[in-house]
């Protein structure tokens, strides 16, 4: 199972251990990582599941839909390597990925 | 509940169940006043939950009254447009609002009856007014704002919730996004509620009263756009619009659509909720007593009323190509409303879903945002106002107690309260 590693915007880190198939934010909710709210449960519908991935890794997860490039329009301190994390599925590539969170969803 | 209203409730319940299907109206106004919509809604989602109504005061439309098939309209914004307007209006609302402002053009129904791309810009120009950083910063005034109104109120002296807390307080906090006259707060109250109002409900006496306050209303807010284009760009709305190159060089019409839209969106819908909250936690006492005991709760107790309220019974759409869902093709050209109230009482999606609970495990997941690309912009500075004007009532009285029933809003849009009668037997 890849390991994760989610950095609170404390700076407080979290590592889990997530089975391939699930998604970023599935790994945090289920594990109880805070910082993810995920309000619509992972439809890609709501932009509060928003996480900022280490530059190691963005080039290893597919790009963007256009409905994900449109929800990341309403969330706050929006970077280059901004996602949400329910559109980003576990793969055994992603083994040790780190992704940051914002100080707040929206 | 008295006899009379339980009476009431078993006369609807039985009605929602013997009327063929094709009977069933869901958006009567009458039902959601006298808040007999709920039976109705039920036998939509066992038996029919993609139901056509061919023949309603609103003409003819589509509901769609389960969860996951509001979801699956709502995300899905090419195929269901929101341009041609996002409430379900009676036929005669639209002739006589044609009357006051002309024919219907795309443009005159602010950024939530637009579609990409014209959509995107328009909401990103007002987005910074109810960003995180802004609503820290506005945080303390809400607080302060909110602690003088509870100091205010009487002590053992029946009142009105609606009019003595949840207008004042929306009605300061929205003054402050609009950076509008302080001391002219209450005409934002009064013109959303001349805007959602038909004639003969609320304030709103015949279509010619409700062209006065629009006309009223618009000129205010154009005399203030001009103050604002010429100043430096502040942190309200009003400056927002004036100085982005995404509405800078609207028409009056467009201004007045995001006007209208503002208003309301930021003002009736918190309002309700905030009265909802009160008269959920008097409904289900021991909820009050979990929230007195744990004013932890807050939080997920504001998430759980706004699910409770629905305070936007529903949204709408128009069918943009036929699309099947559900075994039904709505057709190109028809209307579609998803009802939020109707969602959040799906009980494939949430556990025991009448009740309220306010501890509930995922406090969340509700419709009452909405979902996809118009979700609410102004989410997060209601749950604020929400928070805080509980944080403050805690800390000042032991209970908060309903007196009656309260009136209900006649709408099968805005679900609210006309007045909550309440009385604070005691302070802390």
């Amino acid at each position: 199972m890849p390991k994760i590693k989610y950095i609170e915007h404390s700076g407080k880190e979290h590592v889990v251990d997530v089975p391939e198939g699930w998604s970023v934010m599935e790994g945090a909710v289920k594990n109880m990582v805070p910082g993810i709210d995920a309000d619509c449960g992972g439809a890609c519908a709501c932009a509060t599941c928003h996480v900022i991935v280490d530059d190691a890794f963005i080039g290893k997860i597919p790009g963007k839909s256009d409905m994900e490039e449109t929800m990341l329009d309403f969330a706050p301190e929006v970077t280059p390597n901004s996602r949400l994390s329910c559109q980003i599925k576990v793969t055994p590539e992603l083994e040790g990925l780190i992704v940051r969170m914002p100080a707040s969803q929206h | 509940m008295n006899i009379a209203v339980n009476a009431q409730q078993q006369a609807a319940r039985d009605e929602a169940y013997a009327l063929p299907l094709e009977k069933i109206d869901p958006a009567n106004a009458d039902r959601f006043q006298n808040d007999t919509i709920w039976p109705y809604f039920e036998r939509l989602r066992r038996e029919d939950p993609i139901h056509y109504t061919p023949d309603s005061a609103y003409g003819p439309y589509w509901s769609v009254t389960k969860w996951n098939d509001i979801m699956a309209v709502d995300t899905n914004h090419a195929v269901f447009s929101s341009s041609d307007g996002i409430v379900l209006a009676t036929l005669e609302s639209i002739i006589e609002n044609e009357k006051i402002r002309g024919p219907r053009d795309k443009n005159a129904g602010g950024f939530i009856s637009m579609d990409p791309p014209d959509h995107g810009p328009k909401r990103k120009t007002v987005t910074p007014a109810v960003a995180p950083d802004n609503l820290l910063r506005m945080a303390p005034q809400v607080r302060e704002r909110a602690g003088l109104i509870l100091d205010q109120l009487p002590i053992g002296q029946e009142f009105d919730w609606v009019d003595k807390v949840s207008k004042e307080l929306t009605a300061m906090t929205l003054s402050t996004l609009f950076d509008f006259p302080f001391e002219d707060r209450r005409k934002l109250t009064y013109w959303s509620d001349m805007f959602t109002n038909q004639p003969g409900h609320g304030p709103a006496k015949s279509w010619a009263h409700k062209k006065e306050a629009a006309d009223e209303c618009f000129s205010a807010f154009n005399d203030l756009w001009n103050q604002r284009v010429n100043s430096d760009s502040g942190f309200d709305m009003i400056s927002m619009m004036a100085h982005s190159p995404a509405t800078r060089d609207m028409q009056a019409r467009e201004y007045q659509g995001h006007v209208v839209l503002l208003i309301i969106g930021g003002n009736d819908t918190t309002r309700n909720t905030i009265s909802g909250s009160v008269y959920a936690l008097n409904k289900y006492p021991e909820q009050y007593a979990k929230l007195r005991a744990n004013p932890g709760l807050i939080t997920s107790m504001v998430s759980e009323t706004i699910r409770w309220q629905t305070p936007l019974a529903h949204m709408r759409r128009l069918a943009l190509q036929d699309f099947e869902i559900g075994g039904k093709t709505i057709k190109k050209g028809e209307k579609v409303a998803m009802w939020y109230v109707s969602g959040n009482r799906d009980e494939d999606i949430i556990e025991n879903p009448n009740a309220y609970i306010i501890d509930r495990e995922r406090p969340r997941q509700h419709l009452s945002f909405g979902f996809g690309i118009h979700r609410c912009v102004g989410n997060r500075v209601a749950e604020l106002q929400l928070q805080i004007i509980w944080e403050e009532i805690m800390k000042r009285f032991p209970e908060i107690q309903v007196v009656r029933e309260p009136t209900r809003t006649h709408s099968s849009f805005v679900k609210g309260y006309e007045s909550l009668p309440v009385i604070i037997p005691k302070r802390n």
